[in-house]
């Protein structure tokens, strides 16, 4: 009897906070529609691939030789030839209004250099403001006057190593499929720990916690109710996401969607409890707030490896990023997703968030019991 | 000008929902008119047509001798207001409202220092006046916004449940203020859903479903009614409308 | 007029009493700079590389030995099957599996020709064709090197009917050289990108959440039914937030030199007048969405999810030109966009007026549509 009072209990709270979900369209609106807008965004807009890079040639005297190379650069996709210029000073302005990313410099008489033997001295210029980018230029540029060079009369008997190359997972390199799965945690993360944070600290606030803890509900149950509801949001939302991916962008999915889904669920339940923390620690909506994005969503996008390779980071924020949640999610849903990986592979990350999620759960009942008793 | 408030066929609607039904009011200068209603009767509404902060859907009216359509600027330099939730700054000391408020109707800087030196002094708050408001008390905080409401004196001041929430003390020395601003000629528009207040007023019209139920000084509200009391008349006006609503 | 006077008195008065505003100042600034400036990066450090020789000769060795000679790749497994290579790929322990066929020597002594596989794990495509690209340029000049010592002993005989006789091989050397960045510095990158992320978030997000907490307290009605105008009240919530901004500019710009080294090479005035223009389309952003929510948690949402758009579309992290032709059409009437490129531009390569006056232009223009747009949506009357 007492049992089916609590669960009678535990079903008008649920009721309610879907009540409060549902009646704020706004919120809802873009928890709905954010997921989809940014699949589509970093599906279609989001590209860190180096592709029609702006390049000019200097060639005081042009030959044959000089010729057959410039064509060499306007044959690949990847350059597109925006200026020949006769002097190297005249690429100045060119490169500082950033007309021009790439330049080439030809020596005067290429073609008797070549033919002689005497070293022809090619300069590459490449825009470094930006050192990756730059770095990626100047590589795909050296290789196409590799190219070049190896159709040269002359060079053809020389010794080659051929490298036959495999892209695993992901043979056409689109980044899509590596920003969807970073993306899935995004949201899950923004849902699940951020809004349930704001939503405890706002009933906090406005003092309708007290009501609630004077009531029959088990603190457990209170919490439970809150974050029912946005479980649920957040699982509509990892569809939505994955149906979008599948559907616009054909990212694959190689993997088991049951694992996948069940490590979402232990995902949002971290974040559910991390969200608990905060509003137990924070006494304002504004605290929660950015608590709650400091805490969650910033470590979140740059600390986890979904936009920023994690091997890039220095030291210790290399550290630091193995205490961020997402950073090991974001393995599990690529490894699923693009790798078809199983249990066997993953055990370690979803022991990690075992381990995190029975942790944060102790804590935050702890500070939650501590600052309401 | 003899009539402070005009109001001719006021009407609006939000989507199917009318909230306010042509309602027809006129208000004497000098006069102190209670605008009473239940909750959810269409006061707020109502009030906010007037004070220029919500467009009417039809209807006309004037106040201080402004039409609302098309002189608003001219109408809020005539009047003052007071909400329910006002709210002058929490985070601002007691003269930096009095100042901000001062400042914005145009006061000089010795009308400012003047009339809230003069106000403070009467509202016996001197002492507090490099307090922040918000440590200040309900009942002062809600003296002290209808002061500054009156700043720039004001033709006519409209004050939305202006002692809810309030003890009886601070209710009788409020509403000896809003003799005193009547007595200077000021209009006092003013909801309430005190009973025993509406009987201070010098007319008063009941609003039921936004349409005005019935309107009259208090005395000849309870003749028409036959009623002993104000409370009585309007539990009777107030309860079909609450009943076809159940 | 005097009326601006006593609101903008207000409005300082209120700003530095408010304790959130002096943390944010200092954390958002701190936070963003360090943070971001050491984790935005994409730069491809050493890679992993799992070393299936099945050739165990000297040349794969010599190849092995190139590759990690390079400081790019680490050998840091080997065994003798690409089967557990990919499985190493699969794990994530590597991120790339070199394997060399039994054979490999031979055949670059007999047909001076050799073949390796690279097993890219390209779940990041543009990493694995950077690291790729990186293989083929250590290979190739492994193979130059090789030629040197091979093509003179065996097999010159018969590529001399090809070559003219009594004239070398061709020779190309290549020069790079890195413009305005010598020492390849990512951060001295992205800091000046970053420090316009901040004036955006602190510009738009102060402005919405100052006026709504207005609106939740009732105040803002208060304040609807006094004579002042539109224009009045919205340049006394403008000018206090834009004059913050602009410290947290100076603030960062001071961090950026003296922290991060970034270069200054050009004029700190044309960063300043940027920014003086930028930040009217950031507050009018702020306005709008003031305009169009209730509560500030909303007004944190709708914030949150338009500079979540305008900052992937702001050529910040991703170049701009990497996008899809409509994306940069889309990207090109983002203002944040043209403040950025004028920010590099300037800061790094010591561009003048001339070269940023259509950013500067482009600022402009949209300031005033942005702010114009948000403030037709600002009524004191509603409807």
């Amino acid at each position: 009897m007492r049992v089916r009072d609590r669960l009678q209990a535990l079903r008008a709270f649920v009721t309610k906070e879907a009540r409060h979900i549902l009646r704020d369209r706004q919120t809802l609106t873009i928890l709905l529609l954010m997921p989809l807008a940014q699949v589509v965004l970093f599906g279609f807009a989001i590209r860190t691939d180096v592709n029609e890079i702006r390049f000019a040639v200097v060639d005081p005297a042009p030959d044959a030789a000089s010729l057959g190379l410039r064509a060499r650069f306007a044959g690949t996709d990847r350059f597109r030839t925006v200026a020949t210029v006769p002097t190297v000073a005249a690429l100045e302005p060119l490169f500082r209004r950033g007309d021009v990313e790439v330049a080439l410099v030809v020596p005067r008489g290429l073609g008797d250099a070549l033919r002689d033997g005497t070293p022809a001295r090619l300069q590459l210029i490449t825009d470094a403001s930006n050192p990756n980018t730059g770095t990626t230029m100047q590589t795909y540029a050296g290789a196409v006057i590799q190219q070049w060079q190896a159709g040269l009369p002359g060079t053809r008997g020389a010794v080659r190593i051929e490298p036959q190359v495999r892209m695993r997972f992901n043979p056409t390199l689109e980044s899509v499929n590596l920003f969807v799965p970073g993306l899935i945690a995004l949201v899950l993360t923004l849902v699940s720990a951020q809004m349930t944070a704001i939503s405890l600290s706002r009933e906090k606030e406005r003092g309708t916690m007290e009501i609630l803890l004077v009531s029959p509900l088990h603190p457990w149950q209170i919490i439970l109710g809150k974050v029912a509801p946005y479980l649920l949001l957040a699982f509509a939302n990892v569809v939505t996401a994955l149906v979008a991916a599948w559907l616009v962008f054909d990212v694959p999915f190689r993997g088991s969607l049951v694992l996948l889904l069940a490590a979402s669920t232990l995902y949002a339940l971290v974040g559910l409890a991390l969200g608990v923390f905060i509003a137990a620690v924070t006494d304002s909506q504004r605290a929660a707030m950015t608590g709650s994005m400091l805490g969650t969503m910033l470590p979140s996008t740059l600390l986890s490896g979904m936009i920023f390779p994690i091997a890039s980071l220095p030291l210790p924020l290399q550290v630091l990023s193995n205490i961020v949640p997402a950073r090991w999610f974001i393995v599990i849903v690529r490894g699923v997703m693009l790798k078809g990986a199983g249990v066997v592979h993953l055990w370690q990350e979803l022991a990690v968030l075992t381990l995190m999620l029975v942790v944060l759960l102790a804590v935050a009942t702890r500070s939650f019991k501590a600052r309401l008793a | 000008m003899s009539r402070a408030i005009e109001v001719q066929d006021l009407t609006r609607r939000f989507g199917a929902f009318t909230a306010v039904d042509a309602i027809t009011v006129d208000v004497e200068a000098g006069e102190v008119f209670g605008f009473l209603g239940a909750n959810g009767a269409g006061k707020t509404t109502a009030i906010k047509m007037l004070i220029g902060l919500l467009a009417p859907t039809s209807g006309t009216a004037r106040v201080a001798g402004f039409d609302i359509l098309t002189q608003s600027e001219e109408v809020r330099r005539s009047i003052g207001y007071m909400s329910q939730r006002f709210s002058l700054y929490d985070d601002l000391t007691v003269r930096e409202n009095i100042t901000l408020y001062g400042g914005i109707y145009g006061l000089t800087d010795a009308e400012i220092r003047e009339r809230g030196d003069g106000m403070l002094e009467t509202l016996q708050l001197a002492d507090t006046r490099k307090a922040l408001v918000g440590t200040l008390p309900l009942g002062w905080k809600q003296k002290l916004a209808f002061s500054v409401a009156m700043l720039h004196r004001p033709k006519v001041v409209f004050l939305d449940e202006p002692t809810g929430g309030v003890d009886p003390v601070t209710r009788r020395q409020f509403w000896e203020m809003i003799y005193a601003a009547a007595a200077r000629g000021t209009t006092v528009f003013v909801t309430t859903h005190y009973m025993d207040e509406a009987e201070y007023c010098d007319r008063l019209s009941i609003m039921v479903d936004g349409r005005i139920a019935a309107m009259g000084s208090p005395a000849a509200l309870k003749r028409e009614f036959g009623a002993p009391s104000i409370d009585e008349i309007f539990v009777r006006l107030a309860r079909p409308a609450a009943a076809g609503a159940a | 007029m005097r009326a601006l006077r006593f609101l903008l008195r207000k409005e300082f008065l209120q700003l530095f009493r408010d304790p959130a505003i002096v943390r944010l100042l200092v954390m958002i600034p701190i936070v963003q700079l360090i943070v971001l400036a050491n984790a935005a990066t994409f730069e491809v450090k050493r890679a992993r590389m799992h070393v299936v020789d099945l050739d165990r000769s000297t040349m794969s060795r010599g190849a092995v030995d190139r590759l990690v000679a390079s400081g790019r790749f680490v050998a840091s497994e080997a065994s003798g099957s690409t089967a557990q290579g990919d499985d190493a790929l699969m794990r994530r322990t590597v991120e790339l599996v070199l394997a060399i066929p039994a054979g490999f020597e031979r055949d670059l002594v007999r047909d001076r020709r050799g073949e390796v596989q690279l097993l890219m794990n390209a779940e990041d495509g543009a990493a694995a064709g950077v690291t790729q690209a990186y293989a083929r340029q250590i290979l190739a000049a492994y193979a130059a090197e090789l030629q040197v010592r091979l093509v003179p002993a065996v097999a010159v005989g018969r590529a001399r009917p090809e070559a003219p006789p009594a004239r070398g091989v061709p020779r190309v050397e290549v020069r790079s050289r890195g413009w305005y960045n010598a020492e390849l510095d990512y951060r001295h990158y992205m800091v000046p990108g970053i420090l316009v992320q901040l004036l955006t978030i602190v510009g738009t997000l102060l402005t919405a959440l100052n006026i709504v907490r207005e609106k939740e307290a009732g105040t803002l009605d208060q304040l609807n039914v006094t004579p002042v105008s539109r224009g009045v009240f919205i340049t006394a919530k403008l000018l206090p937030l834009w004059l913050i901004a602009m410290v947290v500019l100076s603030i960062g710009l001071t961090v950026a030199r003296f922290v991060f080294g970034v270069p200054m090479e050009g004029s700190l005035v044309l960063v300043c007048a940027g920014a003086a223009l930028y930040l009217v389309a950031a507050l009018g952003i702020g306005l709008w969405v003031s305009t169009v929510t209730e509560t500030q948690q909303q007004a944190m949402f709708v914030n949150f999810s338009i500079l979540m758009v305008y900052l992937l579309m702001s050529g910040l992290f991703t170049p701009v030109s990497a996008m899809p032709h409509w994306a940069q059409v889309v990207a090109n009437v983002n203002p944040m966009r043209h403040f950025i490129t004028l920010m590099r531009a300037v800061l790094l390569k010591g561009a003048g007026l001339p070269d940023v006056a259509p950013q500067l232009v482009v600022l402009a223009v949209s300031g005033v549509v942005v702010l114009a747009v948000a403030m037709r949506q600002y009524h004191k009357r509603a409807d």
